[in-house]
């Protein structure tokens, strides 16, 4: 009596069909990933102890390790963020919050969205022509950090303008209704429901600032720095730095005899802090997510 | 204009963009009476509350013209907006419990105002619960969240809000929609309880509400009065529009 019909069968056929096809689909993604990982972490094996993430470059950079490097991205990602996440999050509440639909914010949003879809090299001519020269900073870390902060800004305001919009509009209008300003409003119920979302976008923009190369190689990074093994202020601001990214360059194309698994245990470093910075935006917004208010 | 209205609507339009939803509507509202408003969806009952505390100023595409005055002062030229607010408490159909502390959310519109002393703030949260309907439900937890309470407890908790910075008019915007009968029942009686201190404006979408509560009722349709009286004649044999029969004995349309 409830016999499968030829129609029935056919459409549980193209269902399972569509279904293997998607799920293989999102499967090879995580193929090629696995195949970088493990690649770099077996060329690199020979390289990866404490000591190379203490040690300075030796020999002309073809041994030793890549402390210089690794201080001098902590320094350019923690600089271009203080300036830059402050900025974007008052931008953000801004043209969120308190901006009307008027000509001046619709210029102002879609300034946000050009910056966002601007190449790095263009930010890196940028931060040349006005941070290195106009503003007389010279090839220093704070040019470097204002560069990388105005490549990161855009993705900041539009990350966090995405985790204020998820506050529903309800609560505010509750709160207007009971004579409260905007800024009381913001302060008591918006801000505090959307700071983890806040937070997880401008985390995520490390990995932004760590890996660019062209910004940094145009206004601040440098080739060699001299650099006491295991030092953490090794920088003033005024000064030029190395940074991971900059010299995984070089090594790779610059330097003749660099021994092989140098080049691999740096980019191990760079891709390992970068993960793991990820990792800690993401055990945050669980925490404060399981911690949801409505 | 009688000399004892509380609020005085002249004349009033409000367009969204081209769109005119209020066509230029007078009326008064006296001190102290529960002032019922009837009509179906889009009939502007709601943009009528929100052009009279100016939250309608939220809507930018909005145009208001015509007079509102609340104790014979004109909304639209008010110096400080959000002592309007304050004095017209504001109750949405859907209940809305702040992400907030069962005693924040009460306490918040009495902080705004700059009232920071704890022991005000105490008298107030337990005045407005009590006075909600709600205070010994939740005396014992007022520190866990007020967005965990059940439906019927939050829309009670936005009526103690709305009571919280000593409103002399209460806006009720079908409050009853998303709550039991048997809660609708409790804060039906919380309401005539509440009129000996302020005006009540009822917006309702059950017309046998309005009967119960309201002493006169104005029923709106696509932006205009049809009928406005007392509610024994609304809800009686002889109303003076047929209209109106049709719709309080649901033979409208």
């Amino acid at each position: 009596m409830f016999a499968e019909t030829p129609f029935v069968r056919s459409k549980r056929r193209s269902e399972a069909f569509a279904k293997w096809l998607f799920f293989a689909m999102s499967a090879a993604m995580v193929l090629p990933l696995l195949l970088i990982v493990g690649y770099l972490f077996v060329k690199a094996a020979p390289s990866l102890n404490i000591n190379f993430l203490l040690d300075v470059p030796r020999r002309g950079m073809t041994q030793g390790g890549i402390w210089p490097a690794f201080v001098g991205t902590v320094y350019l990602v923690f600089i271009s963020l203080a300036i830059s996440a402050p900025v974007g999050i008052l931008a953000a509440v801004y043209l969120n919050e308190y901006a009307r639909d008027n000509w001046l914010n619709r210029m102002i949003n879609l300034a946000v969205i050009n910056l966002a879809g601007v190449p790095s090299i263009v930010h890196a001519l940028f931060g040349l022509g006005a941070f290195v020269y106009a503003a007389r900073l010279g090839y220093s870390i704070l040019s470097a950090s204002l560069t990388l902060a105005i490549m990161t800004l855009p993705v900041i305001i539009a990350s966090t303008r995405e985790a204020l919009a998820s506050v529903p509009m309800s609560f505010r209008e509750a709160c207007w209704n009971v004579g409260a300003t905007r800024w009381q409003t913001i302060r008591a119920v918006v801000l505090p429901n959307s700071i983890s979302g806040i937070l997880t976008g401008v985390i995520l923009q490390v990995s932004r600032a760590a890996g660019e190369t062209a910004p940094i190689m145009f206004t601040g990074a440098v080739f060699f720095k001299a650099v006491q093994k295991g030092e953490v202020f090794a920088y003033h601001l005024n000064e030029q730095c190395m940074a991971l990214s900059m010299h995984l360059y070089t090594i790779s194309t610059q330097v003749p005899g660099v021994k092989e698994s140098i080049p691999f245990a740096t980019a191990v470093v760079l891709l390992a802090s970068v993960l793991l910075v990820n990792a800690a935006a993401i055990t945050l917004r669980a925490l404060m997510r399981s911690r949801k208010k409505w | 204009m009688s000399a004892q209205a509380h609020i005085q609507v002249q004349d009033l339009r409000l367009a969204y963009g081209t769109r005119e939803v209020l066509h230029g509507i007078s009326f008064d509202i006296r001190h102290n009476e529960i002032f019922g408003i009837i009509g179906p969806a889009q009939s502007g009952k709601t943009s009528l509350l929100r052009c009279i505390n100016r939250t309608i100023d939220f809507s930018p595409e909005a145009s208001v013209s015509g007079a509102i005055t609340v104790d014979g002062e004109d909304v639209r030229r008010t110096k400080d907006l959000f002592a309007l607010r304050r004095r017209i408490g504001m109750v949405a159909p859907l209940p809305v419990g702040l992400p907030l502390s069962i005693y924040d959310n009460v306490a918040f519109a009495p902080r705004c105002a700059g009232m920071t002393r704890k022991t005000d703030l105490d008298a107030i949260v337990e005045q407005c619960l009590r006075q909600a309907a709600l205070w010994d439900e939740v005396k014992d937890r007022l520190s866990s969240l007020g967005t965990k309470l059940s439906g019927g407890q939050q829309q009670r908790l936005t009526i103690a809000r709305a009571l919280s910075h000593q409103p002399a008019i209460l806006c009720l915007d079908e409050f009853s929609i998303a709550i039991d009968p048997v809660t609708t029942m409790r804060i039906e009686d919380v309401i005539k309880e509440l009129r000996r201190d302020m005006t009540v404006i009822l917006v309702t979408n059950l017309t046998q509400q309005a009967r119960r509560l309201a002493d006169r009722t104005m029923f709106l349709w696509n932006g205009e009065i049809i009928e406005l009286d007392s509610s024994d004649i609304i809800f009686g044999d002889q109303p003076r529009d047929r209209r109106t029969y049709e719709y309080v004995n649901g033979l409208f349309g």
